[in-house]
């Protein structure tokens, strides 16, 4: 890789909202480009560093997973605010993805399918405030926020985060195509 | 699947009566209809085995009008007009009453079957609306007193030809005639003096004028029916294009009602240059209540030998006209549509070339000409075509009706040689306070007063004939929103841009009106109109994008001040959309609760 | 390449492509190995005209190439920036009408929509989703149509029309509310005329039509568009032919 343009560590923040975490593993996937990486980035609030909140500005903040509820509301509002750059990553944050499939169905439907006894009888939808409620759809992430760069893939691979990512690091447009361009 | 013994008995004289002719399902599906109040499924199916076509078609007609119903509206459908015009009178607060003391939602019926209402296209009332149709029999100057009236009917069950006639009185509202609307017509006076000129004659003397069509292209009536006549198929055929959709147009209402015989002689005259045996009439379902005034005018041509076999005496010389009606769609109003329709189909344009003079109606040569063209046609007939030519500018010749509605003192036709200027109709209106024209209907373009000093010609602001005026008061925001909403509603659904687009652009408007617009939407507008305008098929998708982008460059500000002071805002409520889960779970803390912002 | 005159030629993007009369641009300009990028044309089938993505500038003026006839001397824009973007937003227009869930989709890979997609460089679908309720259809043995990834190309409309003599499907509706409908009483594919060796099963671009029981026959990776892109299987695109026993057009309905 060429020496990047900015000599200060990227700082990226990541989260997987109503994901599989998929694409964090395929993150993970570029292996030994990790230690590459790790040269010139460093994570703030993420399922890899188990920080809580952003604590500080990030440059650049990775969201997997579609928003299914108010908890990803929350959570995607706080990348958005403390990132320069947010990237759609993966199919569910691009398109809803499959947690979306439930779009043509009422939330009714959806809980009382899922609140049943063994024996297969509706139960109460809890009303724990613990519990993030439903929203009525799962909307893809730029339905919610601005949104900068998308990154399309179920997961995106590991060569197309790395050329992603290195094309930011390096100041070129990021661009994606044949063969890494997917959208499974 | 089948019909009961009493549907099918309504059914059987229809069906008899078109011959059991699968062209003729448009017309079979509009009297069905009226007869049984809606096409069921059941009832599609026994038209598609009694006219051997298959349930698809029939079902793909069906659903594409939107005045054919496939469940239950009522025996009373009430529409109101949505026209920009319509709603500037008031119409929504009527509808609201009329809801509210039916007890009705907008487009569900009521509990005991009686009684629907909704929203439909302009119906052509705009200089005396508020407008509805009850059964597509339309009732003008809509106030709530005659809601009153009106609900009261229905609940009585009033049969509709029992409602007071003065409901249904359409006016001609002429305003300023000139040579068509000022002249008197007598009846047999230009189909005799053509024949006198045969048919070469009439064709140079149509050369000489050069009559360009009313009906909006502006394409030039000689080189049209020059190349009728030399293709080499036939039957040919004669189209009046009486669907007159474009919003804000009801000159050819008034011509129907007033000035038919002008009509029809035209289309005979046409019928005699290009050789035609056959003609049709395509005239809009809203215009309904001029069918049987129309028929008992072709009965008396006839007797007056006017039409039928030999006419004027010719040997040799047949053609005859028939009426087929629309259904809601005005996408009819394009050609090739309309061909489609009256071949018994959906209404979808057709792949140009080959262009109806060479292939129309069932693939022979075919002239389609406006209402208002094939009067024009009447007066060069008569005074030839160099006294034609000498009326008008240069690329437009003779006189042009228009249809003015909105804020004047006094809608109704005004008729003017080409090239008067906008400032010159709105004086003579009473328009004192305009701050907008919308020239053209909603596919036209909107002037902001700077242009007034424009002039109404093919060669300057080009117009099918509809000129609504905007006052001070009013914003032009909601014109466009307005025209956005007719667009996604009345696309044909054939090809991606104008099918999709148009109802992104629907989206995108009420967004912004909603107060969810920023800077970003502004740019999608006009990104989609870069797709729609060279992408779409017809003329329809191109020109749906025109009245957004037009007032989003010259009234800018109706737009900025409902923006949202951020660079984003969702296009929905998050809030809301945790309604649902709320009330399931039982909940109102504030986790179960969403801001507006992080 | 036989000998080419400004008679029996044309140009795109400056690049000459012989024609012979009666073809339409699109056919000549992949007959000559040219890419014009295309979704509702199928060389087995009259020419439609409505998805709108072969949009090219002849002479100045837009047209579908895959309607538009071929004639000597005229000049079409092809490849151009301006007219790729207009593409990929009919895409993007295209994605969001339906559901599209490539991930869970057996037409993935030999998906011509999601082929274009790829090769235009469409990251995202841009628009806000419509995510329309579609009906699926599994009632007949061997074929299921799931309607929420169809496009209105009417490739089956037609293939069913005046290939199988059949007539089995339909457009209905309009504007947003157009849909595919089955021709049978009961309007479902079970009791329709189809049968899996018609060509409109086999026509669809997209996974609308799909059969049954070959789920993954082909694994991922090894697929129609996986190895080149679209816009370089030009060859592919010019002489694919629907696998169909031809059946005679009978009076089924
Ligand atoms: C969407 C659309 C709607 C149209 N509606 C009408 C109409 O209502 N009446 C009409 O005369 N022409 C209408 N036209 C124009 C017709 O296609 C056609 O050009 C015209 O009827 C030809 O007649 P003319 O040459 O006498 O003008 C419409 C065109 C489009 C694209
Ligand atoms: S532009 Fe609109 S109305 Fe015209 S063919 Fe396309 S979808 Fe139909
Ligand atoms: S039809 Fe094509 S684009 Fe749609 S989900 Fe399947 S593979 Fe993806
Ligand atoms: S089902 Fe397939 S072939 Fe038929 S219209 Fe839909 S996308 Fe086209
Ligand atoms: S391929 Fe030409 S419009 Fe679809």
């Amino acid at each position: 890789m060429n020496a990047p343009m900015n000599p200060r560590k990227l700082r990226i923040t990541t989260t997987s909202l109503s994901g599989c975490f998929g694409c964090h593993m395929s993150f993970l996937d570029i292996d030994e480009r990790l230690l590459e990486l790790a040269a010139l980035v460093e994570f703030d609030r993420s399922p890899i560093t188990d920080i809580k909140h952003c604590s500080q500005h990030c440059d650049l903040a990775l969201v997997e997973g579609g928003v299914c509820n108010a908890e990803n509301v929350h959570v995607l509002r706080e990348l958005r605010a403390n990132a320069k750059i947010l990237v759609a990553f993966g199919a569910c944050a691009v398109n809803g993805g499959l947690p979306a499939q439930r779009n043509h169905l009422d939330v009714g439907q959806c809980l009382s399918q899922v609140y049943r006894t063994p024996d297969g009888s509706a139960t109460a939808i809890p009303d724990d405030p613990e519990l993030p409620l439903l929203l009525d759809k799962v909307y893809p992430v730029n339905e919610v926020v601005r949104v900068d760069y998308f990154l399309p893939g179920c997961p995106p691979s590991a060569d197309t985060i790395w050329k992603f990512l290195t094309d930011l690091l390096t100041g070129r447009t990021p661009r994606i195509e044949h063969p890494l361009l997917k959208f499974d | 699947m089948s019909v009961s013994a009493e549907i099918s008995s309504l059914i059987e004289p229809i069906l008899q009566r078109h011959a059991w002719r699968p062209d003729r399902l448009v017309q079979i599906l509009r009297e069905v209809q009226e007869a049984v109040d809606f096409i069921s499924d059941e009832t599609a199916a026994h038209l598609a085995e009694a006219l051997k076509i298959p349930y698809a078609q029939v079902h793909s007609t069906r659903d594409f009008y939107a005045f054919f119903y496939r469940e239950n509206r009522g025996r009373y459908r009430v529409l109101f007009s949505d026209n920009i015009t319509d709603r500037m009178a008031g119409n929504q607060a009527l509808f609201e009453h009329m809801a509210k003391r039916l007890k009705l939602e907008r487009g569900k019926v009521s509990d005991d079957g009686l009684v629907s209402i909704d929203y439909c296209s302009c119906t052509g009332m705009c200089d005396q609306g508020p407008a509805i149709l009850v059964n597509n029999r339309a009732i003008t100057r809509m106030t709530l007193r005659r809601v009153d009236e009106i609900c009261d009917l229905i609940r009585g069950q009033v049969p509709l030809d029992k409602w007071p006639a003065e409901f249904f009185r359409v006016d001609d509202n002429i305003r300023r005639a000139d040579m068509l609307l000022g002249t008197p017509h007598e009846p047999g006076k230009a189909v005799r003096a053509a024949i006198a000129r045969g048919r070469d004659g009439m064709l140079a003397e149509m050369k000489l004028s050069n009559l360009r069509g009313r009906g909006g292209a502006g394409f030039t009536t000689a080189v049209k029916w020059e190349a009728c006549r030399n293709a080499p198929a036939t039957p040919r055929y004669i189209v009046c294009n009486a669907d007159e959709g474009e919003p804000g147009t009801f000159k050819d209402r008034v011509l129907l009602q007033s000035y038919a015989g002008r009509v029809f002689e035209g289309m005979v005259i046409a019928a005699w240059t290009v050789g035609a045996s056959h003609g049709f009439l395509y005239l809009r379902g809203e215009y309904l209540y001029l069918l049987q005034p129309l028929e008992a005018y072709l009965a008396g041509m006839r007797a007056a030998g006017l039409l039928g076999r030999d006419i004027g005496g010719v040997a040799g010389f047949d053609f005859d006209i028939e009426i087929h009606l629309g259904a809601g769609a005005y996408i009819c109003g394009e050609e090739t549509a309309l061909i489609e329709s009256l071949e018994g189909k959906a209404g979808r344009p057709r792949v140009r070339p080959p262009f109806p003079v060479t292939s129309g109606y069932m693939g022979k040569p075919t002239v389609v000409n406006n209402v208002e063209t094939l009067c024009k046609v009447t007066e060069i007939a008569i005074n030839g075509g160099a006294w034609y030519e000498a009326i008008g500018t240069k690329q437009s010749t003779g006189t042009k009706i228009l249809s003015v509605a909105g804020d004047c003192a006094r809608p109704g036709l005004y008729e003017y040689a080409f090239g008067v200027r906008i400032a010159q109709v709105l004086e003579d209106c009473g328009a004192q306070e305009a701050i907008a024209v919308q020239v053209s209907g909603a596919s036209g373009v909107c002037l902001s007063e700077r242009e007034f000093g424009r002039r109404i010609a093919f060669e300057d602001v080009p117009t099918a004939g509809s000129f609504m005026i905007f006052g001070k008061q009013r914003d032009l925001f909601e014109v466009a929103r307005n025209f956005a909403h007719f667009f996604a509603h009345e696309s044909c659904g054939f090809c991606t841009p104008c099918r999709v687009g148009t109802v992104l652009m629907k989206e995108i408007m009420d967004k912004i009106a909603e107060g969810r617009g920023t800077q970003y939407e502004m740019n999608e507008l006009l990104r989609l109109q870069q797709v729609l305008k060279p992408g779409s098929h017809c003329g329809l998708g191109q020109t749906a994008g025109n009245a957004v982008a037009d007032t989003v460059q010259k009234f800018r500000p109706a737009y900025e001040r409902r923006l949202a002071e951020t660079d984003f805002v969702p296009a929905f409520d998050l809030d809301a959309a945790l309604s649902r889960a709320r009330e399931l779970a039982g909940r109102d803390d504030a986790a179960a609760h969403l801001g507006e912002e992080a | 390449m036989s000998e080419t005159s400004n008679a029996n030629s044309f140009s795109i993007d400056g690049q000459r492509i012989p024609f012979t009369p009666g073809q339409t641009i699109l056919q000549a300009a992949l007959a000559a190995g040219v890419y014009i990028p295309h979704l509702c044309h199928h060389p087995d089938l009259k020419p439609h005209g409505s998805c709108k993505l072969c949009t090219v500038i002849v002479n100045g003026r837009n047209g579908s190439a895959c309607t538009q006839m071929a004639m000597p001397g005229i000049e079409v824009e092809n490849n151009s920036p301006t007219l790729n973007d207009r593409r990929r937003v009919l895409l993007q227009m295209l994605f969001v009408e339906g559901n599209h869930f490539c991930p869970g989709c057996e037409k993935s890979g030999n998906c011509q929509l999601q082929a274009l997609a790829y090769d235009l460089e469409m990251l995202a679908p841009h628009f806000r989703h419509a995510y329309p309720v579609r009906p699926i259809d599994t009632t007949h043995p061997d074929v299921w149509l799931d309607l929420n990834r169809c496009i209105m190309c009417e490739l089956c409309v037609r293939a069913s029309r005046d290939i199988d003599g059949k007539n089995v499907f339909a457009l209905a509706g309009r504007g947003v509310d157009s849909h595919i409908v089955v021709n049978s009483p009961s309007g479902r594919l079970g009791d329709s005329a189809l049968s899996i060796d018609d060509a409109a099963v086999h026509v669809c671009p997209v996974g609308a039509i799909m059969v049954k029981r070959v789920g993954y026959a082909v694994p991922i990776g090894e697929r129609q568009f996986d190895e080149q892109p679209i816009s370089r299987q030009v060859d592919y695109l010019a002489a694919r032919h629907i696998p169909i026993v031809p059946v005679a057009a009978t009076e089924e309905r």
